[in-house]
């Protein structure tokens, strides 16, 4: 891994830039060592991403300099422990600060699944196979993007992996789950869009007035469960 | 205790200085394109730093004060009138409950500063109330909307005092160069920025910058909130795309056409293409008021010290951050 300046107050750290769950645990390691050993008050917002950290610091607070100098001690502690740890550490240092599970419930009906038949014919596959390969894994959170609390999930099995639509939506309605390439995500609000789409959840993702805002943050985990038209209505979905 | 919009204008937009330590979950931070007119705005009138303003971009827009108070105008000359004498920016003015004030047309530059002392009252979101449309946030309803006729943006009734005005040096104070505060080339026709190179895995490569530093690039009529769209010599990158990341403030993005795009205020928090680097700061305020045309010559600054620069400029204006 690699500290750059960016600009006067901003820096990003590069790990392999690849996306793939180890390079994410490293990342969410450093993000771990950083928030204990940086000062809080010198961090003024932070962007992680599926390959990198990006930092803006309070150039007030602390000069380039000393911020970058702060990082880098708090990023050999990552490299120190990473070094001496076999995968049992690693179990073991993931459970000192365990990532959420966060479960959430999709309707994978035709009335909302605008492109789960063409992502099934794409696979091979039955609609049904899809949905079971969709909801049987457990996705990192990678990043939070695009728009607020819009959260790129990965990585999505590859039997199931689908390109992007030629041609955006205008419009994709909001709690819609979608699959571009390996990442699957969910628009928090209706915006336009290029993902398919194979189901809808009724969770409200984002929601201003909330203190958390969002239902999860970058380093999360995620899974999906499949729901009945009769749940979804339930829980305030709409078709 | 308001002012009350007559003609919505283009785009006229509450903000303050912007939206902070909400990246994480998306959330960019709007705030004025050109934070040097914002903040002599502020400061003509004693005004916290980041007390609500409105930015007037291009013009079309009329507002009545329903009393009286000290207000003041920085950044584009929009040919601004109050009850029809023309005013100039830059400078603060006394006003009468029922004067109307009024921009029209740019006469240079895009966006015009309107201040009152004390600042307008709008309520945050989010620890804000600069308006960001796309995240439908912030702005006097609170959803993102612009200004339309009819608002009523509130403010405290103040007593007069003597008008002020920003000493000349400043009002180009975007280049060390004076000139005279009278002259309407204050945003000229061309202007060279500095940036800081990017020398990452992401970046665009040293052909691109080479290409970068020595061709002029015009602005574009594509400019907006988000990001500035220049045109001009192609920049030919290795790198199709990189894996998305953080974006800076002023980054400059090479999509695959090779007309590069000057990231602003409203952007979006991640992005996918290579980088030449980052435009500085300080010299994102001038950029922000140039017209389509304008013709733009790109030049190196170390980052420690376009730091430096930054430091003078959050220190001289009393930003917190």
């Amino acid at each position: 891994m690699n500290i750059f300046r960016v600009s006067e107050n901003t820096v990003i750290i590069l790990f392999d830039q690849v996306i793939d769950a180890d390079n994410f645990s490293v990342i969410k390691q450093c993000v771990r060592n950083i928030k204990t050993s940086v000062n809080d008050k010198w961090i003024a917002d932070i962007i992680i991403s599926y390959a990198s950290i990006h930092i803006t610091f309070n150039l007030l607070a602390v000069s380039g300099i000393d911020f970058t100098r702060a990082l880098k001690l708090a990023l050999l502690l990552s490299n120190g422990n990473d070094a001496n740890n076999d995968n049992a550490d690693k179990a073991e240092s993931d459970q000192c600060s365990p990532s959420n599970t966060i479960e959430i419930p999709v309707y994978y009906g035709e009335e909302v699944a605008l492109d789960l038949v063409h992502v099934a014919n794409n696979a091979n596959l039955t609609k049904e196979e899809v949905i079971a390969i969709h909801t049987s894994q457990i996705y990192d959170v990678y990043a939070i993007g695009f728009a607020p609390g819009f959260a790129y999930l990965g990585n999505v099995d590859t039997r199931i992996a689908t390109a992007r639509k030629p041609t955006p939506r205008q419009k994709v309605a909001r709690g819609s789950v979608g699959i571009a390439d390996q990442q699957t995500a969910i628009y928090p609000s209706e915006s336009p869009g290029g993902w398919q789409i194979i189901g809808r959840t009724p969770i409200q993702l984002i929601d201003y007035n909330s203190a958390n805002l969002t239902q999860f943050t970058a380093g999360d985990k995620v899974n999906f469960t499949a729901m009945s038209q009769a749940e979804y209505l339930q829980m305030g979905g709409e078709l | 205790m308001s002012l009350q919009v007559i003609k919505s204008g283009f785009l006229s937009l509450v903000q303050d200085y912007g939206r902070y330590g909400l990246q994480s979950i998306g959330v960019t931070n709007g705030g004025p394109l050109d934070e040097h007119a914002f903040l002599w705005a502020n400061r003509l009138l004693g005004n916290d730093y980041n007390a609500p303003q409105i930015e007037v971009s291009y013009g079309a827009f009329s507002a009545t004060f329903l009393d009286s108070t000290m207000m003041a105008i920085c950044g584009a000359d929009l040919s601004a009138t109050v009850n029809d004498l023309a005013i100039k920016p830059w400078q603060s003015y006394t006003v009468h409950a029922g004067d109307t004030i009024s921009f029209k047309a740019p006469v240079t530059g895009l966006r015009c500063y309107l201040a009152v002392k004390g600042g307008f009252t709008v309520a945050p979101t989010l620890g804000s109330c600069a308006t960001v449309a796309r995240e439908k946030l912030g702005g006097i309803t609170q959803d993102g909307e612009k200004l339309v006729e009819g608002n009523l943006v509130k403010y405290f009734p103040q007593p007069h005092e003597l008008t002020k005005r920003v000493p000349s040096s400043f009002v180009t104070g975007h280049s060390s160069e004076p000139q005279p505060s009278e002259s309407t080339s204050q945003y000229p026709k061309k202007i060279n920025l500095r940036f800081i190179p990017n020398t990452s895995v992401t970046s665009a490569g040293e052909e691109a910058l080479h290409t970068f530093t020595q061709y002029p690039y015009k602005v574009t009529p594509h400019i907006d909130r988000m990001g500035y769209r220049l045109s001009g010599a192609v920049i030919n990158t290795p790198l199709a795309g990189i894996i998305s990341q953080g974006i800076s403030l002023g980054s400059i993005q090479v999509p695959k056409d090779g007309q590069p795009i000057v990231l602003m205020r409203d952007r979006q928090t991640m992005g996918g293409y290579p980088l030449l680097g980052c435009i500085a700061y300080v010299d994102l305020a001038k950029f922000s008021q140039s017209l389509p045309g304008t013709e733009l010559s790109f030049t190196p600054i170390s980052v420690e010290a376009a730091e430096a620069e930054l430091i003078v400029h959050k220190c001289f204006f009393g930003v917190a951050h």
